[in-house]
This record gives structure tokens, sequence and C-alpha cells, in this order.
């Protein structure tokens, strides 16, 4: 539970006139939404850990990759799929993202 | 190496292993706060490969295993009452209260429910403006400003049909508990990266100091977890005791200061009853007055008897790192991840369901 799972950020939402930043995150084909509150600076495209909804670092792209294959191997990720109403990944987008590393599965 | 080839490095954790060999000289008990950690230790069979000299001693470092009964016992009560809608974490859901679990209470027509978030609750608060939404918060320092945020987003939202169910632990009076335990023997202890994300490493500082134990803030990938015991071991060898982070590619020296202020926005240090320990002062948070209508302790008026633990369950002793699970009498036996007589053979972070798991690897 006390996991952070890598993701990288695909779109930022602002609410409350700007005052909340809630990101969409691709964890390796999943997105979910996550607060933005906690990095100020971080940014579409920029990798970041997130715990229950809530980025709390940013880190690496190799780091956030390493990370996440490990989590899969050890089958850690069942936070993110357990629940009923997460949000298929949209296959239309082209860019790099958090699935790469979890083709040669 | 068998259980490490798949694993990110093989090679790098056989130095890490041989370099262990080599520096160690003498017996150390080495504490591993982190369930995370607890998990890649067994399952990773590094255990097993590490010198006799290191014994690894797991710690209380699970959040759903020292969330005390009652607590359990007020969140059964809760899904139970009709007008409520009770969300949880998933590893919640099996710990058995005194009497039951919040499984079985959703069983019997409890409304609850199972988020990855709880920033999703505030959701459904907003969705079922008719019905009470309860988050039960439980977490360390790592989780404190999600369920903080939740707090303040529902504030923002200005509803009212939302409260938490706050359960919050702290490392640092935890170590310092064990510490002061004269059964423990805890000559260094692995600190919980994640949780020094958040919290940064300064709070650790006193305890060196106090106790001259190594404090090595430590990751939870098993190479992490080799090279953060290689990092005690070199200091105990030549009788340090300095705080050091091998976490450094994650953890910043102040931790995620914006963190930090949605947290004491929210909460407030207080004394808290550990589940099979003790209440152990100040190691715990509450949620301020400001936010006393978003707490559900106040909300809520519920008088439950303080239920007394299983006595079969030695729980408290897995914690403090005096017993290993495979000591427990009801260890594969009674007790199993299906039906579980404690917290800790539930949780994802829980020692005795490492142990269960992941047992084959372990013999001894
Ligand atoms: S094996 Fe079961 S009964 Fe024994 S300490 Fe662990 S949780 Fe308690």
């Amino acid at each position: 539970m006390c996991l952070a799972i890598p993701g990288k950020i695909k779109s930022i939402e602002l609410q409350y006139d700007g005052a909340l930043r809630m990101a969409k995150i691709n964890f390796g084909g999943i997105t979910k939404e996550a607060s933005l509150e906690m990095l100020p600076d971080a940014n579409i495209g920029d990798y970041v850990l997130v715990h229950v909804g809530v980025a709390i670092s940013k880190v690496d792209e190799e780091e956030a990759k390493k990370t996440f294959k490990y989590l899969k191997e050890i089958g850690e990720l069942g936070d993110l799929t357990d629940v009923d109403n997460y949000i298929p990944e949209d296959t239309t987008s082209g860019d790099i993202s958090l699935d790469e590393v979890t083709k040669d599965q | 190496m068998k259980y490490m080839n798949e694993y990110r490095d093989p090679i790098l954790a056989k130095q890490y292993l041989e370099e262990i060999k080599k520096t160690v000289t003498q017996n150390w008990r080495i504490m591993e706060v982190c369930g995370g950690q607890t998990h890649s230790l067994v399952k990773n069979g590094i255990i097993d490969m590490l010198p006799k000299e290191i014994t690894m001693v797991h710690g209380p470092g699970c959040p759903v295993c020292v969330t005390p009964l009652h607590l359990i016992d007020k969140a059964v009560h809760l899904a139970l009452n009709e007008n409520v809608i009770l969300c949880s974490f998933g590893d919640m859901l099996r710990v058995p209260g005194s009497e039951k679990s919040l499984l079985e209470a959703k069983a019997e027509g409890g409304d609850v429910r199972i988020l990855y978030s709880p920033l999703e609750a505030v959701k459904i608060a907003e969705e079922n403006p008719e019905k009470d939404v309860v988050f039960f918060a439980v977490g360390f320092e790592t989780t404190a400003p999600a369920n903080a945020l939740s707090v303040i987003h529902a504030h923002r939202k200005g509803l009212k049909n939302y409260s938490i169910l706050a359960s919050h632990v702290l490392v640092p009076p935890a170590i310092e508990n064990v510490m002061e335990d004269p059964d423990s023997h805890i000559d260094g202890f692995l600190a919980a990266g994640h949780v020094c994300t958040i919290m940064g490493n300064f709070e650790y500082y006193p305890l060196v100091e106090k106790y001259k134990v190594p404090i090595v803030v430590t990751g939870f990938e098993p190479l992490d977890v080799l090279q953060g015991i290689l990092m005690v071991v070199r200091q105990l060898e030549v009788n340090k005791a300095e705080v050091e982070n091998q976490y450094a590619r994650i953890v910043r020296e102040e931790g995620n200061i914006e963190a930090q202020k949605v947290i004491f926005e929210v909460f407030e240090i207080t004394d808290r009853l550990w589940r099979g320990m003790e209440i152990i002062p100040m190691s715990g948070y509450q949620v301020k007055e400001k936010y006393a209508s978003f707490d559900a302790t106040k909300k809520y008026q519920i008088d439950i008897e303080e239920a007394e633990e299983n006595q079969e369950c030695i729980a408290g002793e897995i914690m403090k790192g005096i017993k290993k699970p495979f000591e427990c009498p009801q260890f594969g036996k009674k007790c199993k991840p299906t039906n579980p007589l404690g917290a800790p053979m539930v949780s994802s972070e829980g020692a005795c369901a490492a142990y269960f798991h992941y047992s084959g690897l372990v013999e001894r």
C-alpha cells in the first residue's frame, strides 16, 4: 500500500481557477487521474511517482521504466487495476509511453 | 541466485552480496522498517543469501497491521450504517476486527467500496449528496498528503457529507519505540524510502545521536535493499552511526515541502495506539480542530467497547521483530491469508503474508 508507482503525465487540467492541478497519468497503458499539488513544477511529459492518487516525486524516465517493470514483475500493480473504474488507455496517442517496457512480457 | 535472475541486475546483486560478505566480521541485527522491503527480502530470497552473521528483523512498517482493533470495529460499525458509504484501500478489507472484517460487513449488505485514492472518495461524496461518505484513512507519512488533500478538496467543494476515519502512524517514533524495547536488540535500520520522499531525512538525525544506530534511508527493490544493508554493515563494522541516503535518486534531504504543508494544514501529531504494540507518544496524526467536521471520530459518536486482541496471534512480537512469523504456533495452521487471525497475514505488506506466500524460499 505504501508503494508509489511511476507514470507519465499525459495532460493537465486546472480546476478551481488554477488553484488545483489534476493530471491524467499513463501507467503502462492504464490512465488514471492524480493530483499534482505536491509537485508545482511537474509538467506534461514528466515522469512522476504516484501514491494513492497523488504525485509525490519526479523521476527520470529510465528510473521510471525500471521501477515500473519491477513492480509489474512482482505483481504489485494491483492497486491500479483492482478498482472498477479505471480508464483504459486511448490507443490513439502515439507518444513514448510506459507501456513500452511491458511489451516484452 | 535463482530468484534474482528475473530482476534488474543480477550481476550487481551478486557484487553487493559479495561485498557484504567481505565486510561483515560480527553478528548484526538489522531492521527494515518498510513492509515493501520485507517482501523484497523474502520474495527474492535475499534473506537466505545474506551471510549468517546478518539477521534481518522485520519492522512495524505495515500501516494496515498496526491499525488498532477498535478502529477496525468502528469502520465495520460505520459500514453497517445504512446511510454511510465506507470507502477504503483494498488492503483493509480482510483485516479481522473483533467480530467481523469489512469484507464480512460488505457481505451483510454494508456499502463498502475499495478505492485506489481518497480523492475518489470525495467524488463519491459529491455524487451521492444523500449519503455520508467515510474514507478509512490509514497509512504512514507517505499516504498522509493524499488523505489530507481529500479533506482539503471536500472543504473547497463545501461538502458536508465527507469525513475520514484517520489511522495515521509515523516512522521515527516507531524506531524509537523499538530501540527502547529491551527485547529488540537492533543494531541498524533501513528507513523507508517513500516515507522520506515526503518527510525528508532530518527526523532521523536525533535518533542516530540518541541510540548510536546507523539509519540508512533505503528503497524497496532488491538492489536497493542489498545496497542499504551494505551501507548499514559498513557503518557498523567501523563503529559509526550516521544517517545515510541509499535512495537519493528519489529522496531529497528536505523531503517534499509542498506535501508537508498539506499534511500539517489538516493533521496534527498525537499519541497513538499501535495494534499489538502499545500507545506510542506522538506517533500518529489526528485531524485538526479546524477540520473537525471532516473527522469521522467526531462526526459519529461511536461507543464501541475496546475489544480484546485474539490471544493466539503474536502480531505484536512480530511487528517489533522479537519473533519471526514461522515462530507463531498458528502460522499456516489456523492462520492463513484466506482465514487470517491477525493483520500481518492479510496485508500485502505484512510479514506473515510474506512468509506464507514465499516460504518455499525461506528454509530455516
Ligand atoms: S501468523 Fe497469523 S496468528 Fe500468527 S502472528 Fe501472524 S497474523 Fe498473527
